[in-house]
């Protein structure tokens, strides 16, 4: 068991969901238990990967390898690292809430969708513990595949066209990342990651692989210009889908320049690193000022994921232009305060999307225009919602605030301009959140059905409740975290300032 | 040159699944002449049989060492026997589908059955053909059949109206190739594909006679590419796949495909392998043409099948591009996306043939709408045979696509590989309408399955094994290699 514990936390919700399919959608009740049962016992078993976990070293550990495709040197090959372990362990945790959150709401073919979330979250760890990139590639691609289904049968009015949209973009993006990993086999011989990180690439076919890799992952976090999937997938999806796309999907994309951008192609991560950082910082104020004027709720914390990623690929590539030979912290800061951010934007979108989930439940409305003065029908869920937005607009003391102000620290050691912009986000941030609560939650009562509604039940008090812990002990105390990273992050600081040339 | 065909009756084991193929056909033609009404089914079920025995006699002959006889003119070898077994299977599943089918549409004939029995007997001669006139023998004795068979519906104008486009264009497509041959023959003063080969790796030809072998090569590619269906040579197929029977569009969209591989095998690879340099530029074309084509007006297709021809139009590109590499390796990537193809497309059709009920017709995407919530199941199926074709990991589509990739990669053609993965990609989206249609979409329709357990049986083990060579491809990828 300790040895195939990996396989465990990426089998087990597999089959389980192919199990809940054949339970049926009659009986949607034992569907339920058994899905949140399973979602419980594989979130038990992925702490012990926590509890497990040497964090002393950058090594893979967790490691499982067996022949898979002997015709070309593809093994089932899987493990984790500090970078990897967090993300696996917040996927873990979110399924369950996502199951909670989706109890009674789901009348609809529930079966199917529980199993689909099952199934998500086993291909999702998959993504985040492969070390084989063919493997990688393919629960890459397959996590497609329930996301699809979830936003296409259990979303709103225009769903056909966002799930199409949404797979279609992430499809596009990631061939070329397959044409990239066959290009280097060709090269190296060996499909394995850890082989590819030294692999001996001139600075040309670094470029070419760079932007390869940039559209497989720039889509997926996503960053500007290649976004505009994003709102119109959160929009249509339902509030599980919401969740699981914000809190773990675009992780991903994330993850993906921590395992593979950085460390294939550091010199052209060097060479285009200002590229991105621009794009990052467009990301995190043009952004901004996009979920400003947002009507719809949804759509309004869509576009500040969107701003709120950009933290992560500004903290990843301000490390070229912070790092000074006898001060690596200021890279540091940067790559760990995009990891931090990952983390926390997982926790606070989640929470966020729950929240509107709460009130779409009731109103059937996403419009803010809808609500106002929620706050004398529903004061608990008020308290809640309002904490969660002061962390979306980074007030310290909540997760949001830790990562952002490592990767402002990192931005401003490279250039005082970049931290600035970067740092205006607070404000902006905040006004568009604090414009939000404003108009939802305060004020008087316009529409007559506000008064009408009802307070949050247990459920969503419970599910409410643990995110709002998490977001406090992320925020108060985030130190453990770093640690878990820090030797990961600090080998991937070396590789990527290590020329291949 | 001895052109003397000495007879020996030991060798004649040697054609075995042959022979006795041939023996079948007549004694089930008899039969079905003097059989009742009532018990038409023992010719289906004698069909069946027959195609069982001569599986397993032609897999007896696996790994059975290269041997050549009728005076060279029958090849047996690994790549002939597991084309024939894996063509056995294929018409085996192809006929279960048929039976569904020509019940529900009153065409339950004997003809049909002893017409696809000889189309099979002329593709084994095909697939085993080692001279000029046998494969020319071969493709005439399946494209006649395949003529008739079109046309047994004969009260259906649109299935006769196929049948004439496919018996006018295959008859130019077979003057084409046989002009080709007539060239080949001309220079090389032999039928016979070992002699040729011998007279074409000759590295003192004339500048004469590499133009004369030359021209022959264009019109043998041409013939080929007619009857593989590639861009620009394409226009009988989405025609053909729409007004045929459906049982029959089955048929020919599958096991054909595996004689047509077997033929370009033989007569490109195995007699004109030394000219690749030449051939390869002209595959180059087809195949990213056929690519583009396919992906791009499958697009705004409505019919479901004529919207697999053009998928399959696509399909039989990235074929072509692992011929384009020239490495055996390369071959044997083709090699396993045609077997995945066959495997894929008999499910396709197989879904569509599962949806038909007594004189209901189903041919349209919209057929499917509603599916995922009245038959789940069989909705699931089709979405794993979707995806696969669209090339998502980890069916088999994507392995059959990603070892072309490989291949063509590793030959230095980078931007053909790019090309070809965006158009893999605008293919996916009529993939994903069908996907929409059952699993978005809602209907009023009654679309219960009515297939008997046998059908829903076979297509169910069809789907699963599409996901199966997924998960495990190592060994067919192994085994498509081993053929070269």
């Amino acid at each position: 068991m300790e040895n195939s514990l990996l396989s465990l936390l990426i089998w087990l919700p597999i089959f389980s969901g192919v199990l809940v399919i054949f339970i049926g959608n009659n009986r949607a009740n034992t569907a339920r238990w058994v899905s949140v049962i399973i979602s419980i016992l594989v979130f038990m078993m992925s702490l012990s990967l926590y509890t497990g976990f040497d964090s002393s070293t950058h090594l893979m550990q967790f490691v499982e390898k067996a022949s898979w495709i002997s015709q070309f040197n593809i093994h089932y090959h899987i493990g984790v690292d500090g970078i990897s372990m967090p993300l696996i362990i917040l996927t873990t945790f979110s399924t369950i809430l996502v199951i909670m959150a989706g109890w009674e709401i789901i009348t609809k073919r529930c079966a199917h969708y529980m199993a689909a979330f099952l199934m998500m979250e086993g291909l999702i760890i998959g993504v985040f513990s492969s070390l084989d990139a063919i493997l990688f590639y393919a629960f890459w691609e397959a996590s497609l595949i329930p996301m699809l289904l979830i936003i296409g049968i259990w979303g709103g009015d225009n769903r056909v066209y966002a799930s199409i949209k949404f797979f279609l973009y992430t499809f596009l993006g990631s061939v070329f990342m397959l044409v990239s990993f066959i290009y280097m086999y060709n090269k190296g011989g060996s499909f394995s990651i850890l082989d590819m990180h030294n692999l001996e690439l001139i600075l040309a076919e670094q470029n070419y692989i760079f932007w390869a890799f940039f559209m497989a992952f720039a889509v997926k976090v996503p960053m500007f210009p290649v976004h505009t999937w994003l709102p119109d997938a959160h929009v249509q999806a339902p509030t599980g889908g919401s969740v699981i796309l914000a809190a773990i999907m675009l992780k991903m994309g994330g993850y993906g320049f921590f395992r593979f951008s950085l460390p294939i192609t550091p010199d052209a991560s060097l060479e285009f690193s200002e590229i991105i950082i621009v794009l990052s910082l467009i990301a995190i104020v043009y952004i901004g000022f996009v979920a400003l004027v947002q009507r719809d709720m949804k759509k309004l914390i869509a576009y500040s994921s969107i701003s709120h990623m950009g933290f992560v690929t500004l903290g990843v590539f301000t490390l070229f232009l912070a790092y000074e030979p006898d001060a690596i912290e200021g890279a540091l800061l940067g790559l760990e305060g995009a990891m931090v951010q990952m983390i926390s934007h997982g926790f606070i979108s989640i929470a966020l999307f729950l929240a509107v989930g709460v009130l779409y439940d009731r109103l059937h409305s996403r419009e803010i225009s809808t609500y106002g003065g929620v706050i004398n029908s529903m004061p608990k869920f008020t308290g809640f919602a309002v904490l969660f937005a002061m962390a979306n607009a980074g007030l310290p003391g909540t997760s949001g605030f830790v990562g952002e102000f490592m990767v402002i620290l990192g931005a401003i050691q490279a250039n005082i301009w970049y931290g600035v912009l970067a740092a205006s986000t607070l404000i902006v941030g905040a006004t568009y959140t604090l414009w939000m609560v404003k108009r939802v939650f305060w004020g008087a009562v316009t529409n007559p059905a506000v008064t009408t509604l009802k307070d949050i039940n247990a459920r969503e008090l419970s599910i409410l409740a643990i995110l709002a812990v998490a977001v406090l002990v992320m925020g108060l105390y985030p130190q453990p975290v770093i640690e878990l990273m820090h030797a990961s992050i600090e080998y991937l600081l070396h590789q990527a300032l290590t020329s291949k040339l | 040159m001895n052109n003397i065909i000495e007879f020996d009756t030991s060798s004649l084991w040697i054609a075995l699944p042959e022979i006795f193929l041939l023996s079948a056909i007549v004694v089930i033609l008899l039969l079905d002449l003097f059989l009742d009404k009532r018990f038409k089914q023992i010719t289906y079920y004698l069909t069946w049989l027959s195609l069982l025995i001569t599986g397993i006699l032609a897999f007896n002959l696996i790994n059975h060492p290269q041997t050549i006889i009728f005076g060279g003119s029958f090849v047996l070898d690994n790549m002939a026997s597991v084309f024939k077994v894996f063509m056995m299977g294929a018409t085996m599943v192809a006929m279960v589908y048929s039976r569904h089918y020509l019940r529900a549409h009153s065409l339950f004939r004997g003809e049909y059955f002893v017409l696809v029995l000889l189309s099979v007997l002329g593709m084994m001669v095909m697939i085993s053909g080692y001279s000029l006139l046998t494969l020319y023998l071969g493709l005439e004795i399946l494209s006649l059949s395949l003529y008739a068979l079109i046309a047994i519906a004969r009260e259906r104008a649109d299935a006769i109206e196929a049948a004439l486009k496919y018996f006018v264009l295959g008859a130019i497509a077979s003057g084409l190739l046989l002009y080709g041959m007539s060239m080949i023959y001309g220079i090389s003063g032999s039928l016979n594909i070992s002699d040729i080969a011998s007279f074409a790796s000759n590295s003192n030809l004339a500048p004469r006679e590499t133009l004369i072998i030359n021209f022959g090569l264009v019109f043998l590619v041409i013939g080929i590419a007619f009857k593989l269906g590639a861009v620009p040579f394409h226009m009988w197929v989405p025609d053909v796949y729409q007004g045929a029977p459906t049982s029959v569009t089955l048929f020919i969209s599958t096991v054909p495909k595996i004689a047509a591989v077997a033929m370009l095998v033989r007569i490109l690879v195995d007699g004109l392998g030394s000219m690749h340099a030449y051939w390869s530029d002209l595959f180059m074309v087809l195949s990213i043409l056929s690519i583009a084509l396919g992906s791009v007006v499958a697009l705004m297709q409505t019919n479901i099948k004529r919207m697999l021809a053009y998928s399959t139009i696509s399909h039989v590109g990235f074929i072509m591009l692992g011929f384009v590499t020239g490495t055996l390796t390369g071959y044997g990537a083709a090699t396993f996306y045609m077997l995945v193809y066959v495997l894929m497309s008999l499910a396709a059709f197989g879904m569509i043939i599962l949806l038909n009920k007594q004189g209901f017709e189903v041919d349209q995407i919209s057929d499917f709408k509603g599916l995922s919530k009245h038959a789940p199941w069989f909705a699931l199926m089709m979405l794993i045979i979707m995806l696969s074709m669209a090339g998502v990991p980890p069916l088999a589509g994507f392995y059959s696509k990603f070892f072309i990739l490989q291949q063509v990669i590793s030959a230095g053609f980078i931007t053909v590989a790019v090309i070809a993965v965006i158009f893999a990609v605008i293919s996916a989206y009529y993939y994903l309408q069908i996907i929409k249609s059952m699993y978005f979409d809602e209907t009023d329709k009654d679309i219960t399955i009515h297939a008997s357990i046998d059908m829903q049986l076979v297509l169910s083990i069809n789907a699963l094994l599409i996901l199966a060579v997924g998960l495990f491809p190592d060994f067919w990828m192994k085994l498509a290699l081993s053929l070269f």
